[in-house]
């Protein structure tokens, strides 16, 4: 690693640090944004040691895509789960599946498995220790083949292809 | 027409959330009450947040953007709080419904 970087160990966290800062002050004034960046410095510096790998994000616009799909699917997951508990529980068709990954990062199985958690009536319960496959719970899953096909897809791919192209 | 929109959201909130609640009392098993608790009510706090930024935005003070780290706090947290649940319940092998193809993990 180049100096200049050991400087800046995680180029993203600044920012995200900075703007966390000013939301939390709710204020834009220029002290705010100064000690937001010192914040957003100092804090990726003294903890790097936590994430040693630096981030990279590739294709920002598949990242968008996905972070839209994801809150959109959140939205239809309350809705959802709403509805199932207030119809009939004992309708219900609770089950335990497996979904192998490909993905390898930390970062991105922690991403994954929070996804899995926020959408449509599936909960991530527990990762395999070679981190090879994620056990998940579903509330309602009439066919579990097509639950774990559509984790891959619609969740598991985009974020491939946007950590670990 | 500001304040019907407000008390509609608030209103919304209120109802998600208690669904929320209700789920805990409904669903059959520890594993299916896990999902109660972290959906459903999602939407609800989602709303009342909402409702709050609208509010405090148009008191004349300027902008007001608190609620959207503390939606993004809580869609960080909800789901680890899931996850732990969840796995505790397995190791401690609480009863579950349903089909379960996939016994022996770590």
């Amino acid at each position: 690693m180049s100096p200049i970087w050991r400087l800046l160990p995680h180029p993203w966290l600044t920012p995200v640090l900075t703007l966390v800062w000013l939301l939390l002050n709710n204020s834009l004034a220029p002290g705010h944004i100064l000690l937001g960046l010192l914040l957003g410095w100092l804090i990726p510096l003294l903890t790097w040691r936590l994430w040693p790998d630096t981030v990279h994000f590739h294709r920002p616009l598949t990242l968008l895509r996905f972070v839209g799909r994801v809150l959109w699917d959140i939205l239809a997951a309350n809705l959802n789960v709403a509805q199932l508990i207030l119809g009939k529980p004992e309708r219900l068709r609770p089950a335990f599946f497996a979904v192998p990954l490909d993905l390898k990062s930390e970062l991105a199985i922690g991403l994954l498995a929070n996804t899995v958690s926020l959408t449509p009536g599936t909960l991530s319960v527990e990762l395999s220790r070679d981190r090879h496959t994620l056990f998940v719970h579903g509330l309602d899953v009439p066919d579990p083949d097509a639950a774990r096909a559509e984790i891959k897809r619609r969740y598991e791919a985009p974020l491939k292809e946007v950590l670990e192209p | 027409m500001l304040e019907a929109l407000l008390s509609l959201l608030i209103l919304a909130g209120a109802i998600f959330t208690f669904i929320g609640s209700l789920g805990l009392a409904r669903l059959p098993d520890f594993f299916t009450r896990l999902h109660a608790p972290t959906k459903a009510t999602t939407l609800g706090v989602g709303c009342l947040l909402v409702a709050s930024a609208i509010h405090f935005s148009t008191q004349g003070e300027g902008l007001s953007l608190h609620e959207v780290l503390v939606t993004l706090f809580l869609f960080i947290t909800a789901p680890v709080s899931g996850h732990l649940l969840g796995k505790t319940g397995l190791h401690l092998q609480l009863p579950r419904l349903g089909r379960q193809d996939d016994e022996d993990h770590g």
